[in-house]
């Protein structure tokens, strides 16, 4: 199926979008936007807010269509397929299927000193009436904290014999993330760790197609909980299990 | 004015208790210093530069001494001895020092009083600089009329050039107090890096020059606006003194600077945190500089419902630790937060419940209430209204220090026209509800009143047992924010050592003296 954005009537190719260029408010400004709008793909482009910020520069929000369509049925995308379970499930399998208790650490690595996103997952609490891994039996959560830098967290990794390893990014800024993301995948692989864990990303720009890209087993990002992760960690493990014998 | 009527007995339980606490605490700052506050020291007397690697002068010379000597004397009676026997001024002996031909050791220490003597001239110097740069303040402040309550935005480019144009847009925007957010990771720089920095990750290093530029652009915006605008960075991390000398030197106007968010967040030790902060903060009272201390954090860890208590408690004992460092209410910028979950019950409520609170229990604090940012989720026109309902609390409640949230929180550091909007949105507030808190007042026994009784037995209990086992043994047991700290563990505890008989701080006993006169 073709589809385009919808405004109020089926394939109108309503959008809009704000921007500010470095120019004034005033008439040439407003063509400036027109033009730049229209370079962006928009038909009609109606400039329906401008206003100067300072400074020599002036926001701007444009409202119009697009002509663009995308094919639905082309669109391949890398995806989680493992059924997401509820913790007792997940109890139950670690219990029937590998019979040990599972090690997770998870860390926000690098520079990153956001740990909103690694607290979601681990703590107890967990995030919007989702508990955490540390209240999950026969899991041991190791939270290590923010700005862990990746030899540490593979030191802890080594020292606490982890099964899983939880990578947090929360900010980004000139793509420092990535780097660092990346960092960690051959610091794993350099100590010959990387196929002993599953290594698995998570945050709130980071999707499970990035995280495959960058060398990791999944990706994690908004609205994914402790459930999740651990679903697919588990799941996981019991594959390499039975693949190893 | 005290709309929430709170049991005044119990207020005054809770200070008398935090005043133990933190007691507890400074019998063990005063038997301890850091390499990171003898570095001050010298960096008050003059120090500055960096030898041919690099390496902040202040950082080679107290290294000297810590590996080859015995830093339990203090740096203050090294250089002078030093510097009596080599007979050469400050600048001389930093210049021959770097060519290596003179060292801090060898020499014979002088007493106290000697020393006092012959640093007199360089430590006058520069505490002359901290005093004028404290009175143009204050001129400038009363001159120029600054508001009650203050727009308090960031930038954080990693440029310091680029931080100049988007605080410059800013202050013609209204925000009356900038804070240049520090690259990621300075907090664990056990240095503070040197010279003007164009580069920086999710911020701008904290660097003197990087102070000067800043300082010079906001007082230029602010001659043409005819408004003084404030600056803030932050001295929290293993260089908390020492960011605070380089503040009070450049007058920037607002330091974030708590007692324990080093020890809770950033997992540096806590012994080095609580020596450094007392010395941090005794600068700040000599500068006149806003400490700003940062419960927000810890409702981004715990849960802003149930761990409420715990922001008043900490509130109480960064008070504490204040008055032990002689700054008077005026400079403390007590810090909390908007963060309960919006799609909770009566949410509003009891953040304004919790707003109140604060502004009754600590009513000549300049108090800095942060932003939602937990539930900001990305959808930025949710995140428009969420913040509108913070600035009405904001409004409502009489807060000073207004930190205002961006709709792009969790996705970038935020663009020019982020910043624009939102202060737009402050101000759009700030007027519409202009003489709102005059025509507030809250049902005795309602929800507001009882949700702040409530919070406030809560933090007395919390209060309590922390006394019973001490503040060590209490961030031991991860009592605040659900974070457990080793004593011994973290970061800079190397840094750590323990005064000898006859220590001497030439800056801090100066300092001391000056506040306690006054």
């Amino acid at each position: 199926m073709k589809i385009r954005p919808y405004g109020d009537t089926l394939s109108d190719g309503k959008v809009q979008s704000s921007f500010t260029l470095p120019c004034k408010a005033d008439e040439a400004g407003l063509e400036a936007a027109k033009q730049f709008a229209k370079q962006m793909g928009y038909l009609d482009p109606n400039i329906v807010h401008a206003e100067e910020i300072g400074e020599g520069f002036s926001f701007f929000v444009v409202y119009g269509s697009v002509p663009y369509l995308v094919e639905t049925d082309d669109i391949k995308v890398e995806k989680i397929e493992t059924p997401t379970l509820s913790r007792g499930e997940i109890e139950e399998l670690i219990e029937n299927e590998i019979g040990r208790d599972v090690i997770f650490i998870g860390a926000s690595t690098g520079t990153d000193a956001h740990t909103v996103g690694i607290d979601a997952i681990m703590n107890m609490k967990g995030f919007a009436g989702h508990y955490g891994l540390e209240r999950y039996k026969h899991i041991k959560a190791h939270n290590l904290g923010s700005q862990v830098p990746n030899e540490e967290f593979v030191r802890q990794a080594k020292l606490l014999h982890a099964d899983v390893l939880l990578v947090s990014q929360t900010v980004t800024q000139k793509d420092v993330h990535l780097k660092n993301m990346v960092n960690l995948v051959e610091i794993l692989e350099a100590e010959n760790m990387r196929q002993d864990v599953i290594l698995i990303a998570g945050g709130a720009r980071i999707t499970h197609e990035l995280a495959k890209e960058l060398g990791y087993d999944a990706g994690f990002g908004p609205k994914k909980y402790a459930e999740d992760v651990a679903s697919f960690a588990i799941n996981e493990l019991i594959k390499r299990k039975r693949n190893d014998s | 004015m005290n709309k929430l009527d709170l049991d005044k007995q119990t207020i005054s339980e809770c200070r008398t208790i935090a005043m133990g606490i933190a007691d507890d605490i400074q019998a063990f700052i005063a038997k301890h210093t850091t390499v990171s506050i003898e570095r001050t020291i010298l960096r008050l007397l003059g120090v500055d530069g960096v030898d041919a690697l690099g390496v902040p002068m202040p950082n080679v010379m107290v290294e000297e001494i810590r590996e080859k000597g015995n830093l339990g004397p203090g740096i203050s009676l090294y250089l002078a001895g030093a510097l009596q026997e080599t007979k050469m001024g400050i600048d001389e002996f930093v210049e021959a020092y770097k060519k290596g031909k003179v060292s801090l050791l060898g020499h014979t220490l002088p007493t106290a009083k000697e020393a006092d003597e012959i640093l007199k001239p360089y430590y006058s110097k520069t505490l002359a600089i901290i005093k004028e740069n404290r009175r143009i303040r204050d001129r400038l402040k009363n001159e120029r009329n600054v508001p009650d309550m203050q727009i308090y935005v960031i930038v954080a480019t990693g440029n310091i050039y680029e931080d100049v144009v988007q605080a410059k847009a800013a202050a013609r925007a209204g925000a009356d107090i900038i804070a240049v957010i520090r690259s990621t990771g300075q907090s664990l720089l056990d240095y503070v890096p040197y010279g003007i920095t164009t580069e920086g990750f999710g911020g701008t290093y904290a660097t003197q020059a990087n102070f000067q530029v800043m300082r010079k652009a906001l007082d230029e915006v602010g001659d043409e606006l005819g408004r003084y605008i404030q600056l803030v960075n932050y001295a929290s991390g293993l260089c908390m003194p020492e960011i605070a000398a380089m503040a009070a030197l450049e007058r920037l106007d607002v330091l974030l600077n708590d007692s324990m968010y080093g020890i809770i967040f950033r997992d540096i030790n806590m012994q080095r945190t609580f020596i450094d902060q007392y010395f941090s903060r005794l600068i700040n009272a000599y500068a006149g500089i806003t400490i700003n201390t940062g419960e927000d954090n810890y409702l981004t860890t715990s849960d802003a419902v149930e761990e409420a208590h715990t922001v008043l408690a900490s509130q109480f004992i960064n008070e504490a630790f204040a008055k032990k460092a002689l700054l008077p209410e005026k400079l403390m910028g007590l810090g909390h937060a908007f963060e309960i979950d919006p799609l909770v019950e009566n949410s509003f409520l009891m953040e304004v419940a919790q707003a109140e609170m604060a502004r009754e229990i600590f009513p000549d604090a300049p108090l800095k209430y942060m932003p939602p940012t937990k539930h900001i989720t990305g959808n930025i026109f949710r995140a428009t209204m969420q913040d509108t309902m913070f600035n009405m609390a904001t409004v409502m409640t009489d807060q000073s220090i207004h930190l205002l949230g961006m709709m792009t929180e969790a996705i970038h550091t935020p663009f020019l026209a982020d910043r624009f909007l939102a202060i737009e949105n402050a101000r759009t507030v700030q007027t519409a509800l202009k003489s709102a808190r005059d025509e507030i007042c809250f049902k005795p026994d309602g929800f507001v009143v009882n949700r702040a009784k409530t919070v406030l037995n809560n933090a007395k209990d919390f209060l309590k047992e922390v006394k019973e086992i001490n503040l060590f043994r209490a961030l031991e047991a991860g009592m605040f924010a659900g974070v457990k700290r080793p004593y011994d563990g973290g970061k800079g505890l190397d840094g750590v050592v323990v005064k000898e008989k006859d220590y001497f701080n030439v800056v801090a006993d100066r300092m001391e003296a000056e506040l306690n006169e006054n």
